[in-house]
């Protein structure tokens, strides 16, 4: 498909304006020169409905939730309900504006005291921040709200223990903290190593960055232990909200003990995820904690019935983000709450459970799985019995693409020696069993597949608007602008024949 | 799934050869290990003049689809690194036992080189 560059024909446009009220001028006219740029600017010079056509087309070649089965596991990639968008797309709240008079925006604010109260009562919590914009920024919030703890304690911790199982995001974020990471090494069952966990475990340690379930999706039984060891040497416990989706009304963070929860609004309550974000990565501390929160948070004053905005003082690590929220993303999540009820939140994480182990005993036979146990809201298979056809998993998912399907997360969790080319499935409760069964019918034709005609798989997708894509290319010269695709093009010309598109 | 192997090279468990010249050790990943990562992409840089302990991390290495630690597999200073490598990590995955090594390393006791494997047993532990 062409770009809209190159649709471009020179002096095109896509608008008329009267000439009797308004006459063209020229640039020089009205700024001065230094302050017009000599570079050619690239605007596609295209009609109204050059533009229309073009996007119309774009958007049916991309893949979403609205197309069908999108089962990245970790990453929990279930349906948006219309509803959440119709109303966060009200006027009173798209018109209203984060520097506006409290008095004015009454409902906004109470809105977000309310889903404060919701999330802690969710998580056994005593106060949320709802200002980090999404998950990694909220690890990074999670983790300067510990600092600022112990700094103010006088105690000098620096290091921070992390399962080899956690999301990428974890050290990273640890890391941006000027915290040393230490990677805590996973038993045969898939969990945390606790003899390991308790040697590693000392008075320099901040404590212990913990998704549970774990990205493998298993629910991690020792949390117990896990609780009392990091309580014991005086460190703080901290919850990637990431596989929170396996929880909802069946345990509660808070009650297992940590200190410090994460939650991905835009993966557990519904709000659009990845390209459709923004996201909200919510953070939630114990009573502790509560004046190193960001500054400020929404209050309410009892005596005057209002709500306001509350300076959190000195001990807050300040604000980390322009104002105080993804404001949208809160309302969608607060509409999914509310249509939900505490039931409908059990049910939906009872039957993520309940889709994930289905797909997990149906697939075991033909998918040998990084663990043989039940699974939390996600399950992790490997494609390693397909290696000797010279299969890889890499192949399988892009096969999936043939048949209309995303594939999973693939490769991911990666660690040695269960978890070697996984590819691991997240059917949220949105999913119904027809879907799953589709699926899982597509998946063992693609086993067979691998085994009788191993070709059609490491050549695929065969089906999709763009075949497979050059992943080296892309990861060393990413093209982000046309300008960067014409400037490699033209390299290519003369240098490296090798790669090409 | 490939696992080529070299005579008189020393092989550690998180899949780095070493070939021991006098004092000097020079590192490198095996072949299986660039068959495993896939696509190499990037190279963190290595400081010359670094001390390590053996099974400590050396660098740290990314491919299209995994991110892992090069351990040394014997304690010692850092004396040189590959640059041509650092450019163009490609060569890892073309030639992990020739072009490309990765640094070189002056060995301070050669009585580390007991916990290492040689080609057979090397082999034989990666026998799928």
């Amino acid at each position: 498909m062409k770009l809209i560059f190159e649709k471009s024909i020179k002096d095109r446009d896509g608008y008329s304006l009267p000439g009797d009220l308004f006459k063209e001028i020229k640039i020089e006219d009205c700024l001065p020169e230094y302050a017009i740029s000599k570079k050619k600017k690239l605007l596609s010079e295209v009609s109204e409905v050059d533009v229309v056509r073009h996007f119309t087309k774009l958007s049916k070649l991309n893949y979403g939730l609205d197309d069908g089965f999108y089962p990245l596991g970790s990453c929990t990639m279930k349906y948006n309900p219309k509803i959440n968008e119709k109303l966060a797309s009200l006027n009173n709240f798209t018109y209203a504006h984060p520097l506006a008079p409290e008095e004015t925006v009454q409902g906004s604010l109470e809105i977000i005291y309310d889903l404060n109260k919701l999330l802690c009562e969710i998580t056994a919590m005593d106060e949320y921040t709802m200002a980090p914009a999404a998950g990694a920024h909220g690890e990074l919030t999670g983790n300067l709200i510990m600092r600022k703890y112990f700094v103010d304690r006088g105690d000098k911790r620096h290091k921070m223990l992390i399962p080899d199982s956690a999301h990428g995001t974890n050290p990273a974020s640890a890391a941006m903290a000027d915290f040393q990471v230490v990677e805590v090494k996973s038993n045969e069952r898939g969990t945390v190593d606790l003899t390991e966990l308790a040697r590693l475990m000392d008075k320099d340690t901040v404590g212990l960055m913990l998704t549970n379930p774990n990205t493998v999706g298993l629910y991690d039984e020792g949390i117990k232990n896990i609780e009392k060891i990091v309580h014991h040497k005086g460190g703080l416990l901290y919850y990637d909200g990431a596989n929170l989706n396996a929880s909802l009304g069946i345990i509660r963070p808070g009650d297992a003990g940590f200190d410090v929860v994460h939650l991905n609004l835009h993966k557990t309550f519904s709000t659009p995820h990845g390209g459709g974000g923004p996201g909200a990565g919510v953070i939630g501390v114990k009573k502790d904690l509560i004046p190193y929160l960001p500054t400020p948070i929404v209050a309410f004053d009892s005596t005057h019935k209002k709500y306001y905005l509350l300076d959190l003082g000195s001990k807050s690590i300040g604000m980390v983000r322009a104002f105080w929220s993804n404001f949208p993303v809160l309302i969608k999540t607060y509409v999914w709450i509310l249509s939900m009820g505490p039931d409908g939140l059990y049910n939906a994480s009872e039957t993520s459970i309940i889709n994930a182990n289905y797909v997990l005993a149906k697939l075991k036979k033909y998918y040998k799985p990084a663990y043989d146990r039940y699974c939390g809201h996600e399950c992790t298979v490997t494609g390693k019995e397909y290696k000797k056809y010279g299969v890889k998993t890499l192949d399988i998912a892009k096969r999936l693409m043939d048949y209309g399907m995303h594939p999973p997360t693939i490769y991911f969790p990666h660690f040695e020696p269960y978890a070697e080319e996984t590819i691991m499935v997240e059917p949220p409760e949105s999913e119904s069993k027809e879907m799953l069964d589709k699926f899982i019918e597509i998946m063992i034709k693609i086993s067979n597949e691998a085994k009788t005609n191993p070709e059609l798989l490491t050549t695929a997708p065969h089906n999709t608007p763009i075949r497979r894509t050059n992943d080296l290319v892309a990861a060393k010269r990413p093209i982000l602008t046309y300008d960067d695709e014409l400037k490699l093009k033209d390299e290519l010309k003369y240098k490296d024949k090798n790669i090409d598109f | 799934m490939t696992n080529k192997v070299i005579k008189n090279l020393y092989y550690t468990k998180s899949d780095e050869w070493l070939k021991v010249e006098d004092d000097m050790g020079t590192v490198g990943i095996t072949d299986y290990a660039q068959d495993q990562l896939g696509d190499i992409v990037y190279l963190e840089k290595i400081k010359k003049g670094k001390k390590l302990k053996q099974g400590e991390a050396l660098t740290t290495i990314e491919s299209v689809k995994a991110v892992s630690d090069v351990n040394t597999p014997v304690s010692g200073e850092v004396i040189e690194v590959n640059e041509k490598v650092m450019e163009d990590t490609s060569i890892i995955n073309k030639e992990p036992y020739g072009e490309g090594w990765i640094a070189k390393i002056n060995i301070d006791n050669k009585d580390e080189l007991k916990k290492l494997m040689n080609n057979q047993e090397y082999s034989e532990y990666r026998k799928e």
